[in-house]
């Protein structure tokens, strides 16, 4: 009986949604975080991206508008098949009209092209390639927060500059560590330096003290980690135990984010030098948004750039659809809105999004504070250089990205 | 040339953690007969357990080694009282299926609370630095782990293989109920057994803390390794386990040396390779 009555309240249920969702179509939006839930880069995205994505929708104010805005968050586990199973259901059964996050290059890659034949939009904030607003750009994706283009032209060319001019990559063997790989290189070279080696490590490895011998054994003057998360932590911890950096040579974190920094602890970190585009202690807008983030996380932890990134875009978005009038539920329409208004947020300030599909926006070079300086846990940043948007990112003239032919 | 010797002691090095985490898989399996896929998360909480002692408590470093195992090995006996004792005699597949349950659970519990970034620990002041050996630079506390993973291994082998306890214990696994016969208490013994096993993993989680990160999935890295090699060395055996443990972690490292990309794959090729010659592992005896 019990069971009846339940399947009936169910079959209620369901029925009521959908009816109430065909009364409101042209005014109900569904985000989709496709991030990574569980595994080593969860940190960096993962709840705290459904998080920014819930604040965004508050602060939107739309939902006192009329409209019907849902969130939806799923685990990828950094595997490029499940992500395209979960994201094509997603599209087809789930009615996702965009994607945010989808952190992981290798995953962003494979996800873009669905969502471009499925015409929908992804605003990218976690993944680094710059392929994609290069030879893989789509009128449906934007690349919000970073890219291997901008990582290598901030930090390796500061560091080339200081000196550095002969460098030995330890790269993550996929996707992405092998474009920041070539990004960086490029730079390397471009400003007068010399790739003397590379070594490829496995995703997710534990011990480097074999990739590390071989790094010390070249003598390069730097040791570009073309890595992320818990690889990029892993190594600098067992850096300093095999004395790379006493022994003379130096660091590079090409990709380093808070969180990793957080978890290493300043006396390891301490005089590494970064580049992200967003930092909670920038100014007031970033820290009002930050204390009320930090409120919110289990780990009290501060937002992540990639975070920061799912916010600033969803902001945009709700701007462009609602200036639209309702949601046309046409990805391509959706994007091109987006690119023709100008972005403002209190996070990443004031910017543009390229016809490629570049957010663009002043990328900032840190430098990891000593234990001395710093007054308390996430404050760990000094800024040292600031490189406003036109030039941080890939220019169009260099772009291979086919949507510029048109 | 001296690349290459710096890479068969680093090789040594990982080898010790794989020893004496198969040694623990091999001590339970051999004993119990239970597949325990919850010895990554084990692992993990003896990380953790010295991260406490030393954050919350201010136990440092040395302390943390006798105590951490002995924690844990207590969780793990609660564990076998509560939930894995009534899965004796079944098929070993549902103790897998339970102990892999566990681990998620155990993992999850962890992510939730810590992230999966981890936590710092650093190296205690007497084993900071390292020693310049002319074809590499050795951390102390490198040395440290093989020399005392070494010793661990063998009092454990000597203690299962060449002591009345030992006997009695593997007797019990024979035929539980002539051992019980003569008066001794089986199902404490086996109890104590897992806690051993435990214990043994919980050490190496104290152990690797300094060098990696304290994650929640550190133990889920590296679990899948650690069965491979307690299959190359043969299901159960005690001496298979540390020989084939401090074996792949050479071989690994000279991948890792020779065709990095294949550094997380060669151990499972050895273990096909293995089982396609001889079924039951390089030491294993046949069970007929």
């Amino acid at each position: 009986m019990i069971n009846r009555i339940s399947a009936l309240l169910l079959g209620t249920a369901l029925a009521f949604g959908a009816s109430s969702a065909a009364l409101a179509q042209d005014k109900a939006v569904k985000i989709g975080v496709l991030t990574d839930n569980s595994g080593l880069y969860s940190d960096l995205g993962g709840a705290g991206s459904t998080l920014a994505a819930q604040m965004a929708v508050e602060d939107s104010g739309l939902a006192a508008k009329g409209w019907k805005i849902d969130v939806i968050s799923a685990d990828h586990q950094n595997k490029p098949d499940i992500a395209v199973n979960t994201a094509r259901q997603w599209i087809d059964v789930d009615k996702v009209d965009i994607f945010v996050d989808v952190l992981n290059s290798g995953v962003a890659l494979a996800v873009n092209n669905l969502v471009k034949e499925k015409n929908g939009v992804m605003i990218n904030t976690g993944a680094a390639t710059s392929d994609l607003t290069n030879t893989q750009c789509s009128p449906n994706t934007i690349h919000w927060v970073y890219d291997t283009y901008m990582l290598a032209n901030s930090t390796g060319q500061a560091l080339v500059k200081a000196g550095g001019d002969t460098w030995y990559f330890l790269t993550a063997d996929y996707a992405f560590g092998h474009a920041l790989e070539r990004d960086t290189a490029a730079v390397v070279l471009k400003s007068g330096g010399k790739v003397i080696g590379t070594v490829r490590h496995p995703l997710n490895t534990a011990d480097f003290s074999s990739f590390l011998l071989q790094a010390q054994a070249s003598k390069a003057k730097i040791v570009g980690m073309a890595n992320a998360g818990g690889d990029t932590t892993n190594t600098i911890k067992q850096a300093s135990e095999f004395g790379i950096v006493a022994g003379g040579q130096k660091l590079a974190g090409l990709l380093l984010f808070i969180n990793d920094v957080h978890s290493l602890g300043l006396k390891v970190a301490q005089g590494l030098n970064l580049t992200e585009t967003f930092y909670w202690d920038l100014n007031d807008g970033t820290r009002a948004f930050s204390k009320r983030f930090s409120e919110r996380m289990k780990n009290k932890a501060q937002p992540s750039m990639i975070q920061a990134g799912v916010y600033s875009g969803l902001v945009h978005y709700f701007k462009a659809i609602e200036a639209m009038g309702g949601n046309p539920h046409d990805g391509i329409k959706v994007v091109e809105k987006m690119k023709s208004m100008p972005t403002d947020d209190p996070l990443f300030g004031k910017g543009t999004i390229r016809v490629d599909g570049r957010k663009i926006h002043p990328a900032y070079l840190f430098e990891v504070k000593k234990p001395t300086d710093s007054k308390g846990p996430w404050d760990y940043y000094k800024l040292i250089g600031t490189t406003p948007g036109e030039q941080a990112f890939r220019p169009l003239s260099e772009s291979a990205c086919p949507l510029l032919k048109k | 040339m001296q690349a290459l010797y710096a890479q068969l002691l680093v090789g040594l090095i990982n080898g010790s953690f794989y020893a004496l985490l198969s040694l623990g898989l091999a001590v339970i399996f051999g004993m119990l007969n239970i597949i325990n896929f919850a010895h990554g998360a084990v692992y993990m909480m003896g990380a953790f357990c010295a991260y406490f002692l030393l954050n919350v408590m201010g136990i440092g470093y040395w302390p943390a080694l006798i105590i951490a195992p002995i924690a844990v090995g207590i969780f793990g006996m609660i564990l076998e009282r509560t939930m894995l004792q009534w899965l004796a005699g079944l098929d070993h597949l549902y103790g897998l299926l339970l102990t892999f349950g566990m681990a998620l659970i155990i993992q999850g519990i962890f992510q939730n609370y810590f992230g999966s970034s981890g936590l710092p620990y650093a190296i205690p002041d007497e084993l900071r630095g390292g020693m310049n050996l002319g074809f590499m630079f050795l951390p102390i506390y490198r040395g440290w782990v093989v020399v005392f993973s070494l010793i661990v291994c063998i009092a454990t082998w000597y203690l299962i293989e060449k002591t009345r306890l030992g006997a009695n214990l593997r007797a019990a696994t024979e035929n539980p109920t002539l051992v019980r016969a003569f008066g001794i208490n089986v199902p404490r013994m086996i109890t104590l057994t897992y806690g051993l096993g435990v214990g043994l993993a919980a050490l190496a989680g104290v152990l690797s803390a300094p060098i990696n990160q304290v994650r929640p999935l550190m133990g889920a890295d590296l679990i899948i390794v650690v069965f491979a090699v307690v299959v190359i060395g043969g299901m159960g055996s005690i001496m298979g386990s540390i020989i084939t443990g401090f074996a792949l972690g050479v071989i690994e490292g000279l991948t890792k040396y020779f065709y990095p990309e294949a550094s997380n794959t060669v151990v499972f090729v050895l273990m096909v390779l293995v089982l396609l010659v001889k079924p039951t592992g390089l030491t294993g005896r046949a069970t007929t």
